[in-house]
């Protein structure tokens, strides 16, 4: 078996008094999709934002195909890397977030190329022609010349799906991505993320649909008090989970 | 009571035209502030003390252009060093760095607190602080650069653009923040999570997206600096309101050359209002289609709203409003 993309090793994070994740390890093999699920405040969100160093990680590592996140290894420690690598590695790591962030000057068209350009130093054109064809697939491209204040909510979080594929990510990362939609949104969402899945992309999704997780993730993940509390396969943790913990949580959401 | 008593059937209310409230005192109101502009009007031309032909022989005389100019370029230079400074002090104080936060707090609230018309006099008068101006090492260690005698650089001029420039910085280091808070820290973190530096996100993410709040308030501010640099009168500086004041120090012709001053200001604010106004549009929250709406329907609706002129035209722009919407 090759190594994993994503390695999260013991890794600790506390804001003050209060402790967020209590060691977490956690895998992702490439082309696998795992859910991260569990009650608010459990460190789902912490972690995933620790994945491409948008939180700093107090200890223990991340490694994303083969490189710690965010810190260089030298003299037996861990030195926090200048912002300009960051960046590097942040670019080959996509993130979808909850509030969509769209960049609100830019129009739809300019959100996906905006990356590509600055980043990857593609021409206008070629930029143009990706998105176009990134917009198309997420079912968007009449909406190319809209602003994002014009767009729906499922609308803007397909947009931002398609600006972080611009960037021809390694590994998507998505904060809770339909927990800001209208419930008859969420399906558009939804469907564009398992075409997502069947394409192969490597994902790490943190969510409250039970049903996306039972049926598209390879593994998941309960996580509760900063600890990752019980993984397995879909239906070990989903339809026969063995702590008591997690069966609370998921009699409540069912319910 | 009657009209209460027999109900009206389904079809009379189907068919029954609707009469919109009457506003009678708005007609009051109206009449008594025209009665009152009509007057203002009628002294204007009947008073003959406001001698109009003095204004219009003062209106582009020499000296009155020629401060009418120093003005402009009092206030385009304390803008633009402003701009920079401002930029400079807002970015400080959102800075990590203590120290340059603290420093920038403290700048700030200096120039605010102290009176412009007193920074105006001390920059005047700072020679007797600083005689002499050494340029070199700091306490006076090791060899000199450039000497000088602080007298003869500051001139009145040179003492002006100091106070202006520097008390305006206060106010638009402020301004520049309020606009840099405005931004949605979602947007910073968008920026981030694709591989954007710190820098780019700046200047391709927060900027733009600032400079939509931060026109209104430092149009406002311009303004008022284009105004307050009548202070220099007080330094002997020949502007705008200087030199009419020593026209009329020699001809006593107080009143007319004081309306020169006041027109000169009233063309000169109007112009950067309509400067504001297109800098506004061009950088307004494209696609906001609430925005656009209310321009649309423009000011016809309001006055024609306000007086209730006719029932049909009202529903008309009533309906025509909510289609918009």
């Amino acid at each position: 078996m090759t190594a994993p993309l994503v390695e999260i090793m013991g890794v600790r994070k506390s804001y003050g008094d209060l402790d967020v994740l209590k060691g977490i390890d956690l895998e992702v093999q490439e082309g696998q999709v795992v859910c991260l699920i569990g009650p608010s405040g459990g460190g789902k969100s912490t972690l995933l934002r620790c994945v491409n160093h948008l939180e700093r990680v107090d200890q223990g590592a991340i490694k994303v195909a083969g490189e710690v996140v965010g810190y260089r290894w030298q003299n037996n420690s861990l030195h926090e890397m200048r912002s300009s690598q960051v960046c590097k590695q942040r670019a080959k790591i996509g993130m979808v977030f909850q509030q969509f962030n769209l960049f609100a000057h830019k129009t739809v068209l300019q959100n996906v190329t905006m990356g590509p350009i600055k980043l990857l130093g593609l021409s206008k054109d070629e930029a143009i022609e990706r998105a176009r064809t990134l917009l198309d697939h997420v079912g968007l491209l009449d909406k190319q010349s809209a602003y994002p204040s014009q767009l729906s909510g499922g609308q803007s979080q397909r947009v931002a799906i398609a600006r972080a594929l611009a960037m021809e990510p390694r590994l998507m990362l998505f904060d809770e991505p339909t927990s800001a939609l209208d419930p008859e949104l969420v399906g558009d969402v939804l469907s564009v993320m398992r075409d997502l899945v069947s394409q192969g992309m490597t994902m790490l999704v943190v969510t409250h649909e039970m049903g996306f997780a039972r049926d598209a993730a390879d593994s998941v993940a309960f996580m509760a008090g900063g600890e990752i509390v019980e993984h397995g396969t879909p239906e070990q943790v989903l339809g026969n989970p063995q702590r008591e913990r997690t069966r609370s949580f998921l009699s409540r959401v069912s319910a | 009571m009657s009209v209460q008593a027999e109900s009206p059937s389904r079809q009379e209310l189907e068919t029954a035209s609707v009469v919109p409230l009457r506003h009678p005192w708005r007609w009051v109101s109206a009449a008594i502030i025209t009665l009152l502009v009509v007057m203002i009007a009628y002294t204007l031309v009947a008073n003959e003390r406001f001698e109009w032909p003095t204004v219009a022989r003062y209106l582009f005389s020499r000296p009155i252009i020629d401060g009418l100019l120093l003005t402009i370029q009092l206030t385009v230079i304390a803008t633009v060093a402003s701009l920079i400074l401002g930029t400079m002090l807002a970015l400080m104080r959102t800075s990590a760095n203590p120290i340059l936060r603290l420093s920038a707090a403290a700048y700030i609230w200096i120039f605010r607190s102290v009176p412009l018309l007193v920074q105006l006099i001390l920059f005047y008068n700072i020679s007797a602080l600083f005689p002499t101006i050494n340029i070199g090492l700091p306490f006076g260690i090791g060899p000199q650069f450039a000497f000088g005698e602080v007298n003869a650089i500051i001139t009145p001029m040179v003492a002006a653009i100091l106070a202006f420039s520097l008390n305006e910085s206060a106010y638009t280091a402020e301004t520049v923040r309020g606009g840099l808070l405005s931004v949605d820290k979602g947007q910073i973190e968008a920026g981030r999570a694709m591989g954007f530096s710190e820098g780019k996100i700046v200047w391709l993410v927060v900027l733009p997206q600032a400079l939509r709040v931060f026109i209104p308030p430092f149009g406002n501010q311009v303004v008022n600096l284009l105004k307050m640099t009548s202070l220099v009168s007080v330094i002997a500086l020949a502007d705008l309101l200087y030199s009419a004041q020593i026209i009329y120090s020699r001809t006593f012709e107080t009143i007319p050359l004081l309306i020169v001053a006041s027109i000169w200001y009233l063309i000169l604010v109007s112009a950067m209002s309509y400067g504001q106004s297109l800098l506004e549009a061009r950088f307004a929250q494209r696609g906001n289609r609430v925005g656009k709406a209310t321009k649309r329907s423009g000011p016809t609706t309001d006055t024609s709203r306000f007086f209730a002129l006719k029932t049909g035209a009202v529903q008309v722009q009533a309906t025509s409003e909510k289609d918009e919407r």
